[in-house]
């Protein structure tokens, strides 16, 4: 058992897992690539059209993806941040601070096309609609990890108190979600129904499944090239940067 | 354990009111924020009446995070905080005693005032006491909520708006629920219920905001 | 279906090419944005190792 937990954690020190990030990111960008070409060509041609909202509803090959994205990037953020903060390794923290921009772009891209969605079928830009709403709230949790990130000079400090905030923050988000839910049900009596997930036919679903995982290969591609960048920035003064063939040709 | 706790409220407390007047920022701010809306918004009762509870919990939101920058940076600067990291006594409880010595000296005057300002509003008498009990159950949740924020941005530069950035949106439950409390006493659906939901977020908040401050104070004084 | 009927996506043309092109255009932005910044890492390390280099002389 020991031998296998040796060499898991040889990936824990930069200099072994900056070439791995490579060809992860690599690979993956392709994936994404791939599957993102074949999500959008089924989105747009093989998909039916919706009996209700026509050609519009396209947008939720994009939007929903966007919004599973933004969720799911910030809980991977916090899974980095436990182990940051259990195992003390240097690297997780670099994968969350990795993560923060995508995250926070998706978490825009579902903002924006939730509004863009919004306008024909609702007749408003922005509704106050609960998930949009957490949405919203989602998109500050990340700008304040940004923010923070950005404040700090030291990096040992600004890793640990990043992951610091985005473990409070995990933890408020259901908390968060269902006072939204409370305030708008409260409010607007029952919401608009964005998109019944349920009536979906299959080939929208595997439509949105296909895009989703595109998104996923993207996020995991961009991760893995920032946070070789990440690595180094903060281990220029060491030897094995200086020896690195990108580094010194 | 409830002599430290008392002992750090003291000595907070008369610290505090030594330097009178920073007790009076906040809750001078609060008062002019209130009294700003109705100059924008326009004088008519019920739009008013409307809006009273969502501005008034707003103002003490917003007040609250203008105090929170003074919780932990004076005994940063000159060193006390470290000595308190390092006393026997748990953490939890000289966390907690500065917390509620923030309280008292920057919530306590907002829930007092707020009845005043209601009346701004031309709120209905027992408008006003929902909103005096669901300030009462709220602002102590933003102070510990917010203490978090306050430790994280220790000694950064731009801390005060960075505190804010990071705690505003950790408190929206306190803020639907405690403006949803007064609307509905007004509208007759009985605020009961948003008030055990703020009592619930008040309760989570004293036993986990202490412990994430507590981290967040490690981290940052080290 | 023709190309202008496509692009005219039901009169949503607006809405859909309005999501789907943000979307792109940040998709597309990022990766750039990050190539860009590993080679200005990369320029600024070597930098550094030069300085280091000269001092050792």
């Amino acid at each position: 058992m020991s031998s296998r937990i040796l060499n898991w954690f040889k990936f824990s020190s930069p200099a072994t897992f900056y070439p791995l990030a490579g060809r992860i990111g690599v690979w993956s960008m392709v994936i994404a690539v791939v599957l993102i070409v074949v999500g959008l060509y089924m989105s747009f041609f093989v998909a039916p059209t919706d009996y209700k909202q026509g050609e519009g509803y396209r947008i939720i090959y994009v939007h929903v993806p966007a919004a599973w994205m933004s969720m799911f990037i910030y809980l991977v953020m916090a899974f980095w941040s436990v182990l940051g903060i259990i195992y003390n390794t240097r690297l997780s923290a670099m994968m969350t601070s990795a993560l923060a921009p995508t995250g926070a772009m998706f978490a825009f891209l579902s903002l924006w096309t939730g509004a863009f969605w919004g306008k024909p079928m609702w007749g408003t830009w922005w509704v106050w609609d609960a998930r949009l709403t957490s949405a919203l709230i989602l998109f500050f949790l990340y700008l304040g990890y940004i923010a923070l990130q950005g404040a700090i000079d030291d990096t040992r400090r600004s890793d640990r108190a990043g992951a610091l905030l985005v473990l409070v923050g995990v933890v408020n988000i259901p908390i968060i979600y269902f006072s939204v839910k409370w305030w708008n049900t409260l409010h607007q009596g029952a919401t608009i129904k964005m998109s019944g997930e349920a009536s979906m036919d299959p080939v929208m679903l595997w439509t949105m499944l296909i895009m989703t995982f595109g998104f996923w290969a993207y996020a995991i591609a961009t991760a893995m090239s920032r946070v070789r960048s990440i690595i180094l920035e903060r281990e220029r003064e060491t030897t094995w940067v200086s020896e690195l063939p990108e580094v010194r040709g | 354990m409830f002599e430290v706790y008392r002992a750090i409220l003291m000595r907070d407390l008369t610290l505090a009111l030594r330097r009178r007047s920073d007790v009076f920022i906040t809750l001078f701010f609060f008062v002019v924020v209130v009294s700003l809306f109705p100059l924008g918004i326009g004088p008519e009762m019920d739009t008013l009446r409307m809006i009273a509870p969502g501005v008034v919990w707003v103002a003490a939101l917003l007040s609250s995070m203008l105090a929170l920058e003074r919780l932990f940076t004076v005994d940063f600067d000159d060193g006390a905080l470290e000595q308190m990291l390092l006393a026997p006594q748990p953490m939890f409880i000289l966390v907690l005693g500065k917390v509620t010595a923030h309280w008292l000296i920057t919530g306590i005057p907002l829930v007092l005032m707020s009845p005043l300002m209601g009346l701004q509003y031309d709120l209905s008498g027992n408008a006003l006491l929902v909103l005096l009990v669901s300030l009462l159950l709220g602002t102590p949740a933003l102070s510990l909520i917010g203490a978090i924020g306050a430790a994280l941005t220790l000694g950064l530069r731009g801390g005060g708006v960075l505190v804010s950035l990071l705690v505003l949106p950790l408190s929206i439950p306190v803020l639907i629920f405690g403006a949803g409390a007064v609307e509905a006493s007004v509208s007759g659906l009985g605020e009961q219920g948003h008030l055990y939901m703020m009592g619930a977020i008040l309760v989570l908040a004293l036993l986990f905001a202490p412990l994430a401050t507590l981290a967040a104070l490690r981290i940052s004084a080290e | 279906m023709s190309v202008a009927e496509f692009f005219d996506m039901g009169g949503y043309a607006l809405y859909v090419w309005g999501s789907f092109g943000a979307t792109a255009l940040l998709m597309i932005a990022e990766p750039i944005i990050l190539r860009s910044r590993r080679r200005s890492v990369l320029k600024r390390v070597a930098r550094i190792i030069r300085m280091k280099a000269e001092d050792a002389r």
